[in-house]
């Protein structure tokens, strides 16, 4: 059974972590921040020069302020496994009565607390300086958000695991996950833009359903229920399956004695 | 602190152990790093495990505090089977290594309330008051850990291992780091804890004064091996030596020359 005080104190840890750490705060909205600008001038020039009468500020910024939540959430995940990794405290946590489970709990309450301070900078400047609407997506936006939560967690989850099993060098991985998936997830463009092969891969995405579904929310005032459904049923697949991941590489670690000698990387 | 306590030490009476180890075996590839150890730690003893680098005692207390599995073998802690009942077991024991020092990035205070919430301690803001008192770190509360010198380090990692006053408490060269005055104190402190609590004690040691010093009874690892068990102050003069320097000695350079006595059988 979960402690919640075992969970809380991972949580705990990360807001001393942040209190203490301006280095820390600033990477929490400066670069979503960035991001949102970025992408807010673009898709104003494109409003601009467009002959279309096609709005890119939904279409394109909305997808900007999606994806980059998703990663938010993804990084929440690994940066704080990543403290544990950083200042090689392995040993004393699952030394303690601390289960795996109560363990990736404090990642993900984590993760939820400094994504949302992500999320709240990217609305507030996209809304204010760039007249983004949200309710331009209605009630869907609670469903996009949720299906990019449960993808971005299980990508975390992933990317720690990597570090887990393959020692702290293996940090490297983890940056370009989100790089790497993209462009299956159809961000900017339909899905059908892409050849059949890429297609059939980017269907076994969640975050392309997300992107199709609020394509289609702009297009036609709706979006069918049912692919956004198999995008949530695929996120929590992953979500699952990146939770055995993970348990299966910590019992790995135990079973060879990695754990207690993590900064050696491999016990070979 | 307590004052320094005499170089008299009674074995405490006999009851049922804290901890309990049997047949424990561990390997890695080829090599064999504990083969088949069994023993038992009871209430207010405190046992020290000896042997040279590589001897497996470090490999044993991993396996004792669950980030290492055995291949064979069974822990039980406080009635606790280690593998069945792993919460359960590690709820009950805590442990400072000079390799395990806590976070360098969070202050004391912070650490130890974050160790407090994870060993379920309950009112941890007092509880970690109590522990920096007792370890003389209340000076220290606000210091991040990664400033603190190596004895100030390792004066924080015994606070850690006091916080749920834990009834099994290992101890891997706990005093490595620390000068001949903290030292004694810490020992001091830690047989005062033995005896005033249920507490049993794993201790590790290259210190073989500090051995006789502490522990009611050591046994000596080879190879992963228990090659001999008995009292410190006691043993050498079974096997022939003079100080249980000596003996360790032997035991690190011929272990095919010591046998067991009967008793030790």
């Amino acid at each position: 059974m979960m402690s919640v005080r075992r969970t809380s104190a991972l949580l705990l840890r990360q807001f001393y972590l942040l209190r203490g750490s301006p280095t820390r705060i600033v990477p929490l909205f400066a670069w979503v921040a960035i991001d949102i600008i970025l992408w807010g001038f673009i898709t104003r020039y494109l409003n601009q020069v467009s002959a279309a009468r096609f709005n890119f500020v939904p279409a394109m910024l909305g997808a900007v302020l999606l994806w980059d939540f998703m990663t938010r959430v993804m990084q929440g995940i690994t940066t704080a496994f990543l403290e544990d990794v950083w200042s090689r405290n392995f040993l004393n946590l699952f030394a303690s009565p601390l289960s795996v489970s109560e363990y990736l709990g404090g990642l993900v309450l984590s993760s939820i607390g400094t994504s949302i301070i992500g999320l709240v900078t990217m609305v507030v400047l996209a809304t204010l300086v760039f007249g983004l609407s949200f309710f331009v997506y209605g009630t869907m936006l609670a469903a996009f958000l949720l299906v990019l939560f449960l993808f971005g967690i299980a990508l975390g989850i992933f990317g720690s695991a990597l570090v887990m099993r393959f020692g702290p060098a293996a940090e490297w991985f983890i940056w370009p996950i989100p790089a790497f998936i993209s462009p299956l997830a159809c961000v900017f463009y339909p899905l059908a833009t892409l050849p059949g092969w890429m297609q059939g891969l980017a269907r076994l995405i969640p975050a392309s359903y997300v992107f199709e579904g609020m394509r289609g929310v702009l297009a036609h005032g709706s979006v069918a229920g049912a692919p956004l459904a198999v995008g949530s049923a695929l996120a929590l697949a992953y979500l699952l399956l990146m939770g055995r991941v993970f348990v299966a590489v910590h019992r790995r670690a135990v079973r060879t004695g990695l754990i207690a000698r993590y900064s050696a990387e491999s016990v070979t | 602190m307590t004052a320094p306590v005499s170089s008299a030490l009674t074995s405490p009476p006999r009851s049922a152990p804290i901890l309990a180890v049997s047949h424990l075996s561990k390997v890695y590839g080829a090599t064999v790093a504990v083969d088949g150890v069994s023993f038992e730690v009871g209430t207010h003893e405190i046992l020290g495990l000896l042997g040279p680098n590589g001897a497996g005692k470090t490999t044993t207390i991993n396996m004792i505090l669950g980030v290492l599995q055995p291949m064979s073998g069974s822990i039980t802690i406080d009635g606790c089977d280690l593998a069945q009942r792993r919460r359960q077991a590690l709820e009950r024991t805590n442990f400072a290594a000079v390799y395990a020092p806590l976070p360098g990035n969070l202050t004391v205070a912070q650490n130890l309330r974050v160790f407090g919430l994870l060993y379920g301690v309950h009112r941890v803001r007092e509880r970690v008051e109590e522990v920096l008192g007792e370890f003389d770190l209340l000076r220290f509360r606000d210091t991040k850990c990664g400033v603190l010198s190596s004895g100030e380090q390792t004066r924080v990692a015994l606070a850690k291992a006091m916080l749920n006053r834990p009834r099994l408490l290992l101890l891997d060269e706990p005093t490595a780091s620390l000068d001949p005055a903290t030292a004694r104190e810490i020992r001091a402190s830690i047989r005062e804890f033995a005896a005033r609590t249920d507490v049993g004690v794993l201790w590790t040691s290259h210190n073989m004064i500090e051995v006789a010093e502490v522990c009611h009874r050591v046994l000596f690892l080879s190879r992963g091996k228990i090659l001999l068990e008995g009292d410190p102050r006691a043993l050498p003069a079974t096997h022939g030596h003079e100080t249980l320097e000596d003996l360790f000695v032997t035991v690190a350079r011929e272990p095919l020359t010591i046998r067991r006595s009967p008793e030790e059988e």
